[in-house]
């Protein structure tokens, strides 16, 4: 196991400098001059303007060196400055990022919430009614477009509970109870999509079980119907939907940032997205850097969960 | 059309996918999208940017069977003429990433050594990403253009390809038929042309019809943030995200874009799905993967 963790974390190290570097590399893809595009036309006519920049961003060193010296104020917690406002984007960050926590574990909990009870009773009723209707049910979540989903939750919620806000937003920090309720259709319209998916995985994840020896040696000394399913095969069966949730957390960041622009959600996915309209380079960096370096921390959390009840499950 | 042909494959198969519901939904889904696509000068009442004054935000009726939109076109118009514009993106990207994804995959798969050690890096980074964060970021950085677009979906979606073919050229590899061609002085041309890749193609086929499904995804997320199919042209995303002004008094601006996108992504959901089955009874309904 520790092995098998130490492992993991150095792999970890790659994978996050080559996220970094694709990162940075993003505004030297952009075609043309790249500091009149930073600047735009009339502030870069201004000598003085285009030096400072020059000089911020390093651009006058070789890509690499570039790179490492742009890595060194990342890993300093400098995000650099926004192209349109010239505000520190880390405290822009900062302030959008909460948002995007909560609704990311929300949706994540909806999504765990609805997908496993429906997974098991899927399992336990296979090929009848219930069983085809979870399937339907998933394969319509599956196939809806997250943002989708909530354009006709706010337009049916308009209609049939206009009393239900499902507009604006309550920071936590203010009202716990009220930011819960503001944030809960959209966190229903991206959590919903992932509980499909996590509906199917538990479902085949818990006919594979309940198929094993060791539930048939339960039922054949009598254990009751019911303490089978829920004791002895569910355990089992949630180790690999663990490792799955995992896997769809990167989804349910991407998943995030469209969802914010639908509800008008104050957090990262709207930052990205009012950067890419303003072409605010340096604010898209650091999002992109901080919500993949984000997604890429919880997976490998998740995994490290799932080895280790797997390991306390073999060992007892 | 990769993804549909490759369903029925032998004649021993046939029967099965026939009496597959997954695999005649899906397929006929498919088969209505593939038509609307190629016939959508024939079939739609109207050009899909014509405008008519004074029908703004008409509810469905005999004259529009859809409604129209807010500066007064035709609704049914505009989502059959948006299947060429999700199909024209989807279909090169995931062809592109195909193509290059099987070629780089069986090549790393069948040589190993130190290019298979920095491509599975190099995967591991594009695989960290949350899909729709990296296009967004991409398509922003290029600027937004459906070249552009098909350029970026293809990249995000060829690791995907690779990283299958190389796992079943390793699986392939140290089987005694491969071996016996080897030992029969087959070139590594033939190896891979003539014994791995047909014995790929299956798994190839279910992962063709899955990744156009996440692509149309894909392509109606960056429309719908604007980064897509630039207007006037009938993107579903775009339709949707321009029918949100509106979306309370008039429903069905973004309904029917919106199912539209959904119906399409389900036909190659069940066309995949179905396929998948085929290949191997034991896993039906396994999971799936969302973008």
């Amino acid at each position: 196991m520790t092995a098998y963790v130490a492992k993991r974390l150095l792999l970890l190290i790659p994978t996050l400098l080559g996220v970094s570097a694709l990162t940075f590399l993003l505004i030297h893809l952009i075609p043309g001059d790249l500091v009149t595009i930073l600047l735009g036309i009339t502030a870069s006519q201004n000598e003085q303007t285009r030096q400072a920049l020059i000089h911020a961003l390093h651009l006058d060193r070789p890509l690499a060196v570039q790179y490492v010296l742009w890595l060194r104020d990342v890993l300093r917690g400098d995000l650099g400055h926004s192209l349109v406002t010239g505000f520190s984007v880390r405290d822009e960050l900062a302030r959008s990022y909460p948002v995007t926590l909560q609704l990311a574990l929300m949706a994540m909990s909806i999504a765990l919430a609805v997908g496993i009870p429906l997974g098991v009773l899927a399992a336990t009723r296979a090929g009848r009614v219930l069983d085809a209707s979870t399937r339907v049910f998933s394969l319509l979540f599956i196939s809806a477009p997250a943002f989708f989903i909530g354009t006709v939750v706010i337009i049916g919620g308009a209609r049939y509970a206009p009393w239900l806000p499902t507009l604006g937003h309550v920071p936590f920090t203010e009202s716990p109870a009220r930011s819960v309720g503001t944030m809960l259709p959209a966190a229903a319209s991206l959590g919903l999509a992932i509980s499909a998916i996590i509906a199917r995985f538990t479902r085949s994840s818990m006919l594979e079980v309940l198929g094993q020896d060791f539930v048939r040696t339960a039922r054949a000394k009598g254990v009751a119907d019911r303490a089978v399913v829920y004791k002895h095969a569910l355990r089992n069966a949630l180790i690999p939907v663990v490792a799955m949730a995992g896997t769809q957390f990167v989804y349910l960041i991407g998943g995030a940032v469209i969802i914010e622009e639908v509800f008008a959600l104050p957090g990262m996915g709207r930052v990205v997205v009012n950067a890419i309209y303003q072409r605010d380079y340096t604010m898209i960096q650091g999002a992109v850097l901080l919500l993949t370096s984000a997604a890429v921390l919880v997976n490998l959390a998740l995994d490290l969960v799932y080895r280790l009840i797997d390991r306390r499950i073999l060992y007892s | 059309m990769s993804g549909e042909a490759s369903g029925t494959a032998g004649p021993r198969r046939a029967p099965r996918a026939l009496r597959s519901g997954s695999f005649l939904f899906g397929g006929l889904i498919v088969t209505v999208l593939l038509v609307a696509a190629l016939a959508a000068p024939w079939l739609a009442p109207y050009a899909p940017t014509t405008i008519f004054p004074g029908a703004e935000i008409r509810p469905p009726d005999l004259r529009f069977w859809l409604g129209t939109d807010e500066v007064g076109r035709d609704i049914l118009s505009r989502v059959l003429y948006g299947s060429r514009v999700s199909l024209g993106v989807a279909i090169p990207s995931v062809a592109l990433a195909v193509l290059a994804g099987t070629t780089v995959g069986i090549g790393l798969g069948y040589w190993g050594g130190a290019p298979d050690l920095l491509a599975m890096r190099v995967f591991d980074v594009l695989f960290a990403f949350p899909p729709i964060l990296l296009a967004i970021a991409l398509v922003a950085a290029l600027g937004p253009s459906t070249v552009n677009l098909v350029l970026t979906i293809a990249v995000l979606t060829l690791p995907q390809f690779a990283m299958l073919t190389r796992s079943a050229t390793l699986a392939l590899t140290p089987q005694d038929f491969v071996q016996a061609a080897r030992a029969l002085g087959a070139s590594h041309a033939r190896i891979l042309g003539a014994h791995l890749l047909p014995n790929i193609t299956p798994t190839l086929a279910v992962q063709t019809s899955l990744s156009l499904s996440i692509v149309i995804l894909v392509e109606a997320a960056l429309s719908f943030l604007g980064l897509g199919t630039q207007p006037p042209a009938p993107s579903w995303g775009s339709m949707l995200s321009r029918g949100r002004q509106y979306m309370t008094i008039a429903p069905w601006l973004v309904l029917a874009p919106g199912l539209a996108i959904m119906l399409a992504v389900l036909g190659f959901n069940l066309l995949g799905d179905a396929q998948r089955d085929l290949l191997d009874p034991r896993r039906a309904g396994a999971e799936g993967r969302n973008p």
